[in-house]
């Protein structure tokens, strides 16, 4: 739905002369995209200042689903705050699940078990996967194309089966919890991971075929929307944005946390058009950043079948958690989530319930480069850049 | 029925009118994509391969109230979403139908205590036909709901439901 | 350059503007007298030493037991040559910057580093705490209408927005703190 208010101007009635003389003025004219808009991921509203097909000026507007996770996180114990961060960022619960408890180990010290840490790892990526499928099937449906949403949501339907096995929920697991997960494997699980990942790893090149390198989704994203090294870095944008901009930067390559430093993987970033990547490709365009995410799913595979190889017997979770107060001391943690850095700033004043939560949402830094990027371009490259920097509003309004 | 036996050719169905007209809605149900929040990636998964939305007769997702005919109250309504929801809710044409889906809509769920910016319910609101509780509803519940509202459309009689028309107070 | 080598490089740069360093406990950062906060913010960013590129969060507090509000800021370095290796050596680290309730009142800087804008507008929102020299000052979050900043730890919630009720619950909904 787009609600138009046609701006009066002074000049509405063209002066028949200037017509004459080639002088074909259009009115500039505010156009309200959202908050209930199928382009727009969520509830984001745009107010759009376009001229004819030319939008001049994008602000945003949030707090459609500002749902007081802050406010949450200092009301309750950690335990009770793991289920609101998968509400977070809902499309990856698992990578939120574990930011919020990575960032209370660290604020008590807290071990985690070995076989936790590889546990996590695996959940954690098998998330980004099916996070990633999501985003590539809804840039397709934003780009016109129908069938990689169904085809990427079949394939997502596994990646959830898996875990729904693994932690009995689809959607929101609350499975990561502070000091390890909450459960262990059910009997012939790794074998069930292992056949899916056998089965997923070839489906990659289907989507290349299907979409990635498609000649009408290329002319809709080559080129368009594009985000140079310094405006990413001004404007806070971390993850897939920010690699698709040229930059190896990676937490979980830079600072490790829950053993990723003992796994091989590449990290990907975007390359202008050229070699293995199509004419017309630019670093930082809106394919750059789609083409990460389909990279980026095959080093998640490669990351899942090694913490398989590596997976020992032991404790899931750390012991004495019970009555677990929080030291008076603060801490600032940040994870690599599927849309980039999440933060925790958690400070601890004694008592089992946080003083301060605050959650640093990676969409929420990377949704504030619109402005800048999306002036003097076409309507229909908005939604080719909003699907590319894969916002999700429950995480950019907390 | 015995008078009007044999006075029609073969191959014509009588019924009633009520019976035809809410076979026919009850079948052809175009939900609206108001997803809001979490349960919005379910609804898309009942839309999607597996659960397949379009085997009931409601797959048509429709992204404007004025071709819709069920709103699918997908995720946490917020209070400055509140008056958006209800002028959705006036642009759709009768007979429109309302599904709470999840536990934010039923009652406000888990943010019923500490969220401030939470409508507790969306009945609060609009008028609502079917709740779905979950958090977010699996998509066999959605299903279920959506089986449900059939059900109560089936039921319907043309004389009995009446226009609703909110009045927009709410104002942000 | 380690924490502690970026707070005696501040300290000698800025002697009494640096009110405090903490670098013992998972975060370490040094607090910054407000009146010379942008001039340190300026530092920070420009200083070939430090280049502080990348501004991750601004979290504010509410410091209730002082009467204070404070601001951290926590930035990063992030490689601007060598783009395809990884990087080594960068180094995280924080500032806070701590202001009076009664009037709290920060430098803005998101002319340094745009990401602040929504950052300072959402403490500014929830928290209260205005930014002078800032583009845009609104609210982010919370409807323009909205009455109070909800993580004060005073913040009353309200039983009733527009018409609609809060809770049915009323007592229920106070908050803890």
């Amino acid at each position: 739905m787009a609600e138009t208010v046609i701006q009066s101007s002074p000049d509405v009635l063209i002066d028949c002369n200037r017509v004459e003389q080639g002088d074909l003025r259009t009115e500039e004219m505010l156009v309200n995209m959202g908050p209930q808009h199928p382009a727009t991921h969520g509830v984001l509203r745009v107010v759009l200042r376009t001229d004819g097909e030319m939008v001049l000026e994008a602000v945003p507007h949030l707090g459609y689903l500002h749902r007081c996770a802050e406010k949450i996180g200092e009301s309750l114990q950690p335990f009770q705050f793991i289920p609101y961060t998968d509400r977070m960022d809902y499309l990856s619960g698992m990578n939120n699940n574990q930011a919020y408890a990575v960032a209370v180990e660290r604020l008590c010290g807290i071990e985690v078990p070995p076989r936790a840490q590889a546990l996590r790892v695996i959940f954690a990526e098998l998330n980004r996967i099916a996070s990633h499928l999501v985003t590539v099937g809804c840039f397709g449906l934003d780009m016109g194309a129908f069938t990689p949403f169904t085809w990427c949501f079949r394939e997502r339907e596994m990646v959830l089966d898996l875990l729904e096995a693994a932690c009995g929920a689809r959607l929101t697991y609350s499975h990561i919890t502070v000091g390890g997960v909450r459960s262990d494997l059910p009997d012939g699980w790794v074998g069930r991971c292992r056949e899916f990942l056998d089965f997923f790893g070839p489906k990659i090149v289907d989507y290349d075929n299907l979409l990635s390198f498609n000649h009408i989704f290329l002319k809709r994203t080559t080129n368009v929307g594009v985000v140079s090294l310094e405006d990413a870095l001004a404007y806070g944008l971390t993850g897939v944005c920010l690699r698709a901009s040229g930059i190896r930067w990676d937490l979980r390559k830079v600072r490790p946390y829950d053993g990723y430093e003992k796994y091989d993987f590449d990290i990907p970033i975007g390359q202008p058009g050229g070699d293995d990547r199509p004419e017309g490709v630019v670093v930082g365009d809106c394919w750059s950043r789609y083409f990460m995410r389909v990279l980026e799913m095959g080093q998640s595979v490669r990351i899942i079948r090694q913490a398989l190889d590596q997976l020992e017997e032991g404790d899931i979770i750390a012991p004495k958690l019970r009555n677990l107060k929080l030291p008076d001391d603060e801490v600032y943690v940040e994870v690599e989530n599927p849309r980039g850095q999440l933060g925790f700033y958690v400070r601890g004043d004694g008592t089992p319930i946080p003083y301060r939560v605050k959650a640093r949402g990676p969409s929420f830094s990377n949704l504030s480069i619109l402005g800048h990027v999306c002036r003097d371009v076409l309507i229909a490259d908005l939604p080719a850049f909003i699907a590319s920097i894969d916002i999700v509003m429950g995480e950019v309004d907390r | 029925m015995s008078w009007i036996e044999n006075r029609v050719d073969d191959g014509v169905i009588m019924t009633t009118v009520d019976w035809a007209i809410n076979w026919g809605r009850s079948n052809s149900l175009w939900p609206m994509t108001f997803g809001l929040a979490c349960c919005a990636i379910e609804m898309m998964a009942t839309g999607a391969s597996r659960f397949d939305m379009d085997r009931f007769g409601a797959g048509a997702f429709r992204a404007t109230p004025r071709q819709a005919d069920l709103m699918i109250v997908a995720g946490t309504v917020t209070y400055k979403m509140a008056a958006r929801l209800k002028r959705l809710y006036n642009q759709m044409p009768e007979p429109k139908y309302v599904m709470a889906m999840g536990a934010c809509t039923v009652g406000g769920g888990p943010y019923f205590k500490y969220g401030y910016g939470i409508v507790k319910g969306v009945d609060l609101i609009v008028p609502v036909d079917v709740y779905v509780p979950g958090c977010p509803p699996r998509p066999e519940s959605l299903l279920e709901g959506l089986m449900r509202l059939q059900d109560q459309i089936r039921h319907q009689s043309r004389a009995k439901r009446p226009v609703t028309k909110i009045t927009e107070t709410v104002q942000g | 350059m380690t924490p502690e080598e970026i707070s005696k490089l501040l300290k000698s740069e800025f002697g009494e503007a640096i009110v405090e360093i903490v670098l013992d406990g998972g975060h370490p950062y040094v607090q910054v007298d407000v009146a010379r906060w942008l001039e340190v913010a300026k530092f920070l960013r420009d200083d070939a030493r430090l280049a502080f590129n990348f501004l991750r969060a601004v979290t504010s507090l509410d410091l209730v037991a002082d009467g204070k509000l404070a601001c951290v800021y926590d930035f990063d370095q992030l490689p601007t040559s060598n783009l395809t290796e990884l990087p080594a050596g960068t180094c995280e680290f924080a500032v806070r910057v701590v202001i009076d309730a009664a009037d709290p009142v920060i430098p803005s800087v998101a002319q340094l580093w745009p990401t602040a804008n929504w950052h300072e507008r959402e403490a500014f929102d929830l928290m209260g705490i205005r930014f002078s020299g800032h583009p845009d000052l609104r609210r982010i979050l919370c409807p323009d209408d909205w009455v109070g900043h909800p993580l004060r730890k005073d913040y009353e919630f309200p039983l009733e927005y527009h018409g609609i009720p809060g809770t049915t619950e009323c007592e229920l909904t106070n908050p803890r703190h």
